[in-house]
């Protein structure tokens, strides 16, 4: 004897346990005062040398550390620690993208009360994380002008996904004849309204405007939760 | 691809459900939008996968793909997106950002029969 089947209507989410604990990192930041900024893209934009240069300079004036997600092995924070900011490898194994948990995991034995920028650089991937929430305040997709002018196209979900667009790799802008009027338009094509900055950390061109952005962020942000304590 | 552990969240969450009620899922109903970052085929292929070995092997996925809904503040109504390309309203051009539905990626319902774990083998 068989029972008839039935549809039972439910809802829900996937994502949910990840989205609580980013939920959760973003609560926590916010009453720290971190501000958050998380950096995607393929492999090879030039994440780590951007991180590594961002730090270096923000280091001057400003409490900084960062976290950095690969498939395998520490060269990521090994360069990145040539800033002297603390860094904290995260290896993932065989997972393409990192997830809200092992941000949590990671910061674990950090007090990051006692920092004004948290970067998290995730896996070279223009496909997963789009998928998952760190609890991150900005999320920066980075593209090299060697990549091709129509890649905010082929990948809208994570350019779609992120709150701001880097152009790196500038200095190289000229010899692979790039198109940045044509990155900019396929930018605002699938994201209408985010801000892009070009930039190359070789001649440090466009870094001062982008260090000027994050630091008025960071100012904003501790603003609003001071206003918000009030 | 991180579809795999998508579909082994979905074997899980079902089976919990499943347990709960105390029922055998016949096929996992989900909704998934193109901004949730999951591809449909993919996951199709992961599901069987994730379901060997537990009480879900057999069932089917059932996927709705849900299209992508914009707020067009020209307009003051929400639009259908024609193009995953074109964040633009479909009827004046404006452009937006306001994504109101797209991002899905929730199980929606479970084709489910009671189960009879005292039923004698042949009764009919």
């Amino acid at each position: 004897m068989s029972a008839e089947p039935r549809l039972l209507e439910v809802r829900k989410n996937v994502l949910k346990q990840n989205d609580v604990v980013a939920r959760a990192l973003r609560g926590r930041f916010r009453a720290q005062g971190t501000f958050v900024v998380s950096l995607v893209s393929s492999p090879g934009a030039g994440k780590t040398a951007f991180l590594e240069k961002t730090l270096t300079l923000l280091r001057q004036d400003y409490r900084v550390a960062a976290l950095v997600g690969d498939l395998a092995t520490e060269n990521d924070a090994i360069r990145l620690a040539r800033s002297h900011a603390p860094v904290k490898q995260i290896t993932t194994g065989t997972l393409c993208h990192l997830e809200a948990a092992m941000v949590e995991h990671a910061l674990s034995d950090w007090d990051v009360g006692q920092l004004d920028f948290l970067f998290i650089e995730n896996v070279g991937n223009l496909v997963c994380p789009s998928s998952y929430d760190l609890g991150e305040n900005l999320r920066i997709v980075l593209l090299s002008v060697t990549e091709g002018e129509d890649k905010p196209l082929k990948y809208p979900t994570i350019f779609n996904s992120a709150d701001m667009a880097m152009i790196t790799k500038m200095d190289l802008a000229e010899a692979v004849e790039f198109d940045e009027a044509s990155v900019r338009a396929n930018i605002q094509a699938v994201r209408p309204g985010m801000r892009c900055f070009a930039v190359s950390t070789k001649t440090s061109m466009g870094l001062k405007q982008y260090l000027q952005f994050l630091k008025d962020r960071l100012t904003e942000f501790t603003q609003a939760e001071t206003a918000l304590r009030e | 691809m991180h579809e795999l552990s998508i579909a082994m969240s979905i074997v899980d969450m079902a089976l919990e459900e499943a347990e709960r009620r105390d029922v055998r899922i016949d096929a996992v109903h989900i909704e998934l939008g193109p901004l949730s970052g999951v591809i449909a085929d993919a996951l199709f292929f992961s599901y069987e996968m994730a379901c060997c070995g537990t009480p879900l092997e057999g069932s089917r996925l059932v996927i709705r793909e849900v299209p992508i809904e914009v707020y067009c503040p020209a307009c003051e109504a929400q639009k259908t997106l024609s193009s995953m390309q074109w964040f633009c309203c479909p009827e004046c051009g404006t452009p937006t950002s306001d994504v109101i539905h797209g991002k899905e990626l929730a199980i929606t319902g479970l084709e489910v029969h009671d189960e009879r774990r005292t039923a004698p083998v042949g009764s009919a």
